[in-house]
C-alpha cells in the first residue's frame, strides 16, 4: 500500500496524471519477487519494487518512456507455458472495483443464461465442456448439476468451497482476492442451473484479505441487482453469505463443510444419501470448488465445446498449482490439463533453488503423493496421478531437492492428518496414530525392518476403510515414499542414516 | 467496565445473528474478537443465550484449533507450519524460539508475555517460511530475525525474565 501511494505521489510529481492511471490489483502469480508492478500497455513487470525506487520508475518509464530493463521481471518461462482463464483477470482489474470486472466482460455470462438460456441448457453446456471438479476428486461438474437439478425438495443450495486447509496451496486465495466477482458469478449461473435460491461461501478464516475482499464484492453485486430477490430484474432469486471456517482441515470435506455451515463440529457423515439429494438442512445441495466455479463464466461466454478443446480429451480446460518449496520460481500458476511435470518444475519453475539436485515432487499436498525423479514425463490429470499413487488435489506442487529426507516427509504429512482427523472413525484415527509411532521410532533409531510391511498394510487399510477422503487418502504420502523411496527407509532403519544429512543430527543441532 | 461493554457488544452479535444456532461459528469468532479468548464462562453464557446445551457448544469450540480456550500471551508468534513453511525450515525457527524463550508452542510464557503457536498454513507459501509476530508477517524467515523482532515487541532485555 505504501508502494501505491508512493506512485501516486510521484505521478502527481511529475504532472502526468492525465497520461498515467495509478490502480491497485490482484496477484499475478510471481509470488515472490514482490512487491509487483505492472505497467500496461506493453505488459511490464517490475520486480521487487522498493520505496526507493518508484520515483525512478515513474520518470524514466512513463515520462520519458524509457523502462528500466534490469529492474523488470526476468522470467520469461514463468508465464510462456501457463493458460491463464481462471485467473484471466488476476493482475489485471482493481478486485474492489465491480465496474472494472464487467468492463473486462464479467457478468456478460448471466446475462446471457437469464436472457437466452434455460437452466437444462446452462447444464447441457457445462457437461458439454467436460468440466471437472477443482477441489480434488474431479467429479464431472455438469452430471453433478444434473443430479442436484433433478433432486427432490425445497428449497436447494449452493456451498462455494473456499476452505483450502491443504497446507502449501494457496490458488483459491488468491482468486477471491484478485477476481472475487468471477467466483460470484460462478455462484450464480449455478443456482440458476440447479433452481437454488440460497447460497453460502464457506471461506477459512486465515484469510482475512480474501474476506474483506469478498464482503466488499457481495455488497457491490448486491447494489446493481445482481444479488438478491430479483437478479437483474427477471424473476431469478439469489441471496449469497458467507460463513467461515475455525481451522479445521476436515471441514474441507464435502459432508463436513455442510456441518460447519449448519455450525457444528466439521465431521463427515457416510454417504449415501448424497448431498445431491439430502445436503444442508436435509435439502439438496450443489458443493463446488471455488476454482471450478470460476470457470463457468467464461465456459457459458463461450461454450462448452471450445472449452472441452483445451487440456486432454478426459481433463479438460486448466488447473491452477500452487508451486513452492526448492523451486526457483515459487508462485501461483495455470497450466493445461495434461502438461508434464517436467515442465511445471523446470519450465515454468525454473528448476530446483540453489543449483541443488531435484529429489521429489509433491502433488496433492497431505492427500497427495511424493513422485520421483523417473515420473517427471508424467501428464497432469486426475486419471495419471491416481495411478501412480497421488492426487489432483486442490493443486500443491511442491519441489524438494536432495537435502530433504523422504522419510520425514512421509512422517510430517501423518503428523498433520493425525491432528486434522476428525476422530470418528477408527481406521482413521487410531491406524494414523499407529503410523505416526512406527515414524517415531524409525526416527529414533528403534525402528526393525517389519515396519516397512506393517506401515504398507496399515496404510492400505487405512485407505480401504475410512469414512471419508481425508482417512482414504492420508496414507497417500507413506505408500508412496514406500513405493518410490523405499532404500531411505531401509537406511534409516538399517543403518540409522539419513542419506539427506537431515535426521539422526541431535549432536549436531545448532540452535 | 470493560466488562459491561464487551457484554454488550455480545448481546450485539447475538441480535445480528438472530440468537440461531446455526450462525454458532459466527458468534464464536466475534466473541474471541470481543474478549481475545473463549473461557468456560463465555461459553456457558453462549450456549445459555442460544439455547444450546453446553456440550454443544464446547464440542464446537473445542473442535476448531482457531478457537483459543486459554489466555493468550500479551504477544503472539505464529509460525507457519504448512509443507512449503516446513520445507523450508519453519521447524528449526520454532525450535529455536522455543529454546530461545523457554516456551513450548501452544502455550505461553510464565509470566504471560508471550504466546507460540504453530498454525498449518496461512496461504503465503511463496514467502516460505513465513512466521508472523503480533501482526506483523514475517517472509523467508530466519531464526536471527524472528528473534530479533521478539525480542523488539517484548521490549528489549526480555529474553533472561523468562
Amino acid at each position: 500500500m505504501k508502494i501505491l501511494k508512493a506512485f501516486e505521489d510521484a505521478v502527481k510529481e511529475f504532472g502526468v496524471e492525465k497520461e498515467c492511471k495509478v490502480a491497485r490489483t490482484g496477484c499475478p502469480g510471481t509470488c515472490a519477487v514482490g512487491p509487483a508492478v505492472m505497467i500496461e500497455p506493453g505488459d511490464y513487470l517490475y520486480q521487487n519494487v522498493t520505496l526507493d525506487k518508484v520515483r525512478n520508475i515513474v520518470r524514466d518509464h512513463i515520462v520519458l518512456g524509457l523502462p528500466i530493463k534490469d529492474m523488470l521481471y526476468k522470467n520469461e518461462g514463468f508465464y510462456k507455458k501457463q493458460h491463464r482463464l481462471v485467473l484471466r483477470n488476476a493482475g489485471k482489474i482493481d478486485p474492489q472495483r465491480i465496474q472494472d470486472y464487467i468492463a473486462a466482460g464479467g457478468y456478460s455470462a448471466v446475462v446471457k443464461c437469464l436472457a437466452t438460456m434455460t437452466p437444462q441448457g446452462v447444464i447441457y453446456e457445462v457437461a458439454t465442456s467436460g468440466l471437472r471438479g477443482r477441489g480434488g476428486a474431479g467429479f464431472p461438474t455438469g452430471q453433478k448439476w444434473g443430479l442436484v437439478a433433478r433432486a427432490h425438495g425445497s428449497p436447494k443450495y449452493i456451498v462455494a468451497n473456499l476452505d483450502e486447509g491443504d497446507p502449501g496451496v494457496f490458488a483459491n486465495r488468491t482468486l477471491a482476492e484478485a477476481d472475487p466477482h468471477a467466483i460470484i458469478e460462478g455462484m450464480l449461473i449455478a443456482a440458476y442451473a440447479i433452481g437454488a435460491e440460497k447460497g453460502y461461501l464457506y471461506i477459512r478464516s486465515e484469510y482475512p484479505l480474501a474476506i474483506q475482499t469478498l464482503q466488499k464484492a457481495i455488497a457491490q453485486a448486491k447494489s446493481i441487482s445482481l444479488l438478491g430477490d430479483k437478479v437483474l430484474d427477471t424473476s431469478f432469486k439469489f441471496d449469497l453469505e458467507l460463513r467461515f471456517g475455525a481451522g479445521a482441515f476436515v471441514a474441507g470435506e464435502e459432508t463436513a463443510i455442510l456441518a460447519s455451515v449448519e455450525g457444528r463440529r466439521a465431521m463427515p457423515r457416510p454417504r449415501p444419501p448424497y448431498p445431491a439429494n439430502s445436503g444442508l438442512y436435509g435439502k439438496p445441495t450443489l458443493i463446488q470448488n471455488v476454482e471450478t466455479l470460476a470457470n463457468i463464466p467464461i465456459i457459458i461466454q463461450n461454450g462448452g465445446a471450445w472449452f472441452s478443446r483445451i487440456g486432454t480429451p478426459k481433463c479438460t480446460g486448466t488447473k491452477c498449482f500452487s508451486l513452492t518449496g526448492k523451486t526457483n520460481n515459487p508462485g501461483l500458476i495455470e497450466v493445461p490439463m495434461g502438461i508434464t511435470l517436467r515442465e511445471v518444475v523446470f519450465d515454468i519453475g525454473g528448476g530446483v533453488a540453489e543449483g541443488r539436485k531435484f529429489k521429489a515432487v509433491l502433488v496433492g499436498g497431505p492427500s497427495g503423493g511424493c513422485l520421483p525423479d523417473t515420473l517427471l514425463e508424467l501428464p497432469i490429470d486426475y486419471d495419471s496421478l491416481t495411478r501412480v499413487g497421488a492426487i489432483m488435489g486442490s493443486g500443491g506442487i511442491v519441489v524438494l531437492d536432495d537435502k530433504s529426507c523422504m522419510v520425514d516427509t512421509a512422517k510430517f504429512f501423518t503428523e498433520f492428518c493425525v491432528d486434522e482427523s476428525c476422530g470418528k472413525c477408527t481406521p482413521c484415527r487410531a491406524g494414523l496414530i499407529r503410523i505416526k509411532d512406527i515414524f517415531d521410532n524409525i526416527m529414533n533409531g528403534s525402528g526393525k525392518m517389519e515396519d516397512i510391511s506393517t506401515l504398507e498394510k496399515t496404510g492400505v487399510f487405512i485407505r480401504e476403510a475410512s469414512l471419508c477422503g481425508l482417512g482414504q487418502t492420508a496414507p497417500n504420502p507413506v505408500l508412496t515414499t514406500l513405493r518410490y523411496f523405499k532404500d531411505e527407509y531401509i537406511e534409516h532403519i538399517a543403518k540409522k542414516d539419513c542419506r539427506a544429512g537431515k535426521c539422526f543430527n541431535e549432536k549436531h543441532e545448532e540452535v | 467496565m470493560q466488562k459491561d461493554n464487551h457484554r454488550l457488544m455480545l448481546e450485539k452479535v447475538f441480535k445480528e445473528h438472530e440468537y440461531q444456532e446455526d450462525a454458532l461459528l459466527e458468534i464464536l469468532h466475534r466473541a474471541q474478537e470481543i474478549y481475545g479468548f473463549l473461557d468456560r464462562d463465555l461459553l456457558m453464557d453462549i450456549s445459555g443465550s442460544l439455547n444450546l446445551p453446553p456440550s454443544k457448544v464446547f464440542g464446537v469450540a473445542t473442535f476448531y484449533s482457531f478457537f483459543k480456550l486459554r489466555k493468550p500471551g500479551q504477544h503472539v508468534v505464529t509460525s507457519c507450519l504448512g509443507t512449503a513453511c516446513y520445507v523450508r525450515g519453519a521447524e528449526e525457527i520454532v525450535q529455536a524460539v522455543e529454546k530461545e524463550f523457554k516456551v513450548k508452542r501452544g502455550g505461553s510464557t510464565p509470566d504471560g508475555k508471550l504466546s507460540v503457536f504453530a498454525t498449518r498454513c496461512i496461504g503465503a507459501c511463496a514467502m516460505a517460511p513465513t512466521i508472523v509476530v503480533d501482526d506483523e508477517v514475517i517472509p523467508k524467515a530466519t531464526k536471527e530475525v524472528v528473534i530479533k523482532k521478539i525480542k523488539e515487541v517484548l521490549g528489549g532485555a526480555e529474553s533472561e525474565s523468562v
